[in-house]
């Protein structure tokens, strides 16, 4: 039932959204991983992203694609959570678990033990659109235990122009994505964590400018 | 019937297959060589056929099509320049004005079609920027939105008003005929421009704009555009032969100076491209820069002289 809810959510809303009213210049895009267990590591600047991300994805491994998101976010009120794991197929990640002494990162390895492809914005937060903030570490223990699993960056620039934090109504705006080579590791987490974030960054690096406006990071 | 057509706007658009045969013809042997330009060949196969299909159609179909190029090049617009985080709402009331250019187009109703955007909407959106309150580069935001919209959605919108004038001042053609005489002289002059700017080019025109442009690659488009005008008026428009040499000058400066207008916007913003949506032209707004002059321009000078 979900699997065809989500198909046809891909092939009626998700794919005409980003072809018409937002269009997408993909760079890179032989860099996505074609099969699972993957991560795909990105910025994050609106809601559209993950959306973005996804229409990006071969119809063939949708079901496999798993935007990791914040449960006590994305499962508040009985709709978001209802369309959140339905269709968009997220990975809940209660934020609270590491203080409560529960293994942070036992959703994702199971998940990459399914063989599934994880979407990870490590800012954490969308925070301020088009401002790039600092990656956390969650990734970076992942590939610890996982060291054959490949993550894979990617930058994304356009979508907090379109459809920033607190607006509810979508501006078209081009998205422009950005997939880079897979990130190797460096040798510990805290090193690689900065590589990501780095890659990342450099990625977006000849983009111009989103806005006049220079942001604080909040 | 689905289709209407003038027997002589079906005789324009079969050349202009031909013709688009025989580029086909040439860059299909070099299209390992030349990738760009087979890419560029098939690009235009897509344009012309959707162009040709909806002027066949009721006149609302290539308006909906002129409203859609609008609203693509308006979003490339959008997307190329820096915004202000304050002006979102800005931008949402800059999109909802192209439904109501083309819904104006559509009805026929010429007073509110030449003034909404140069009027209105230049009024309503420093009233939308002061209600958002962020003063920090007011000036240039409400220059940029503006200027953007004149560019892609007012100017545009002249080439779709030509298909709402009405029928019996151009009985040999219609509508359908000036847009075809529009769009077919604007991208001869292109194409004329090009090549014999690459065949005789030596003097440059505006170096620190478009290093490519020459005064020979002009001047050998100002002579195929006005060649091409006299030629085509008598099956296309109610032009007389010196009506169309003039308007064919027009359009030939007039081209230039919209492409080398939107060559300056992308050099301001270090660009090449204005985006990729047309393999081989790039974005649309590298497409119509040089309509977004001589639709305005041609449609006036029809207007005066036979309407």
């Amino acid at each position: 039932m979900s699997r065809w809810l989500r198909l046809l959510f891909a092939i009626l809303f998700l794919r005409p959204i980003a072809f018409m009213m937002l269009g997408l210049t993909v760079k890179g895009r032989e860099n996505l991983p074609k099969a699972g267990p993957a991560i795909v590591v990105a910025n994050h600047n609106s809601h559209l992203d993950a959306l973005v991300l996804l229409s990006l994805m071969p119809l063939g491994q949708l079901d496999k694609v798993r935007p990791v998101a914040a449960a006590d976010y994305f499962l508040k009120n009985r709709v978001i959570a209802w369309f959140s794991l339905q269709v968009l197929n997220i990975l809940p990640l209660d934020r609270s678990n590491a203080e409560r002494g529960v293994d942070p990162l036992a959703e994702g390895a199971a998940a990459l033990d399914r063989g599934e492809i994880l979407i990870v914005f490590p800012e954490g937060s969308r925070g301020s659109a088009e401002v790039m903030g600092k990656f956390k570490g969650g990734v970076a223990r992942l590939k610890e235990r996982y060291p054959d699993v490949p993550v894979v960056p990617v930058f994304l620039q356009g979508a907090g122009k379109a459809l920033p934090r607190g607006e509810i109504v979508l501006i078209p705006v081009v998205v422009d994505a950005v997939v880079g080579t897979p990130v190797i590791w460096t040798g510990n987490r805290a090193s690689y964590t900065q590589a990501m974030e780095d890659t990342v960054r450099s990625l977006g690096a000849h983009l111009p400018r989103v806005f006049d406006d220079e942001d604080e990071e909040d | 019937m689905i289709f209407d057509i003038a027997p002589n706007v079906a005789y324009a658009l079969a050349a202009v297959f031909v013709l688009l045969i025989a580029a086909t013809g040439f860059a299909w042997p070099q299209r390992k060589k030349k990738h760009e330009l087979w890419l560029r060949t098939r690009t235009w196969w897509v344009i012309i056929a959707l162009l040709g299909l909806s002027i066949a159609l009721p006149s609302w179909v290539p308006i909906a099509l002129f409203g859609l190029i609008s609203f693509l090049a308006f979003k490339e617009f959008v997307t190329l320049i820096p915004t202000r985080r304050a002006d979102h709402r800005v931008l949402l009331w800059a999109y909802l004005s192209i439904p109501l250019q083309y819904y104006w187009v559509s009805i026929g109703w010429y007073g509110m079609f030449i003034i909404f955007i140069p009027v209105y909407i230049f009024l309503a959106l420093p009233l939308r920027m002061v209600l958002a309150g962020e003063t920090q580069g007011f000036i240039k935001a409400a220059g940029t939105v503006h200027w953007g919209l004149m560019i892609a959605v007012f100017s545009l919108s002249h080439a779709a008003y030509l298909l709402a004038l009405p029928a019996a001042n151009n009985p040999i053609a219609g509508g359908d005929g000036l847009l075809l005489y529009l769009l077919l002289l604007t991208e001869i002059n292109d194409v004329g421009q090009y090549c014999s700017g690459k065949l005789l080019g030596k003097h440059k025109v505006i170096p620190k704009v478009s290093p490519n442009k020459t005064v020979e690659g002009l001047i050998g488009g100002v002579v195929i555009t006005t060649g091409v005008a006299i030629l085509a008026a008598p099956y296309l428009t109610p032009l007389v032969w010196y009506e169309a040499a003039g308007i064919g000058l027009v359009l030939a400066l007039a081209g230039f100076a919209g492409d080398v207008t939107i060559s300056a916007v992308k050099r301001d913003l270090k660009l090449k491209d204005s985006g990729t949506l047309l393999p081989g032209h790039g974005g649309i707004l590298d497409r119509v820069d040089s309509l977004t002059f001589t639709a305005p321009l041609f449609f006036h000078a029809i207007y005066f002289l036979h309407y």
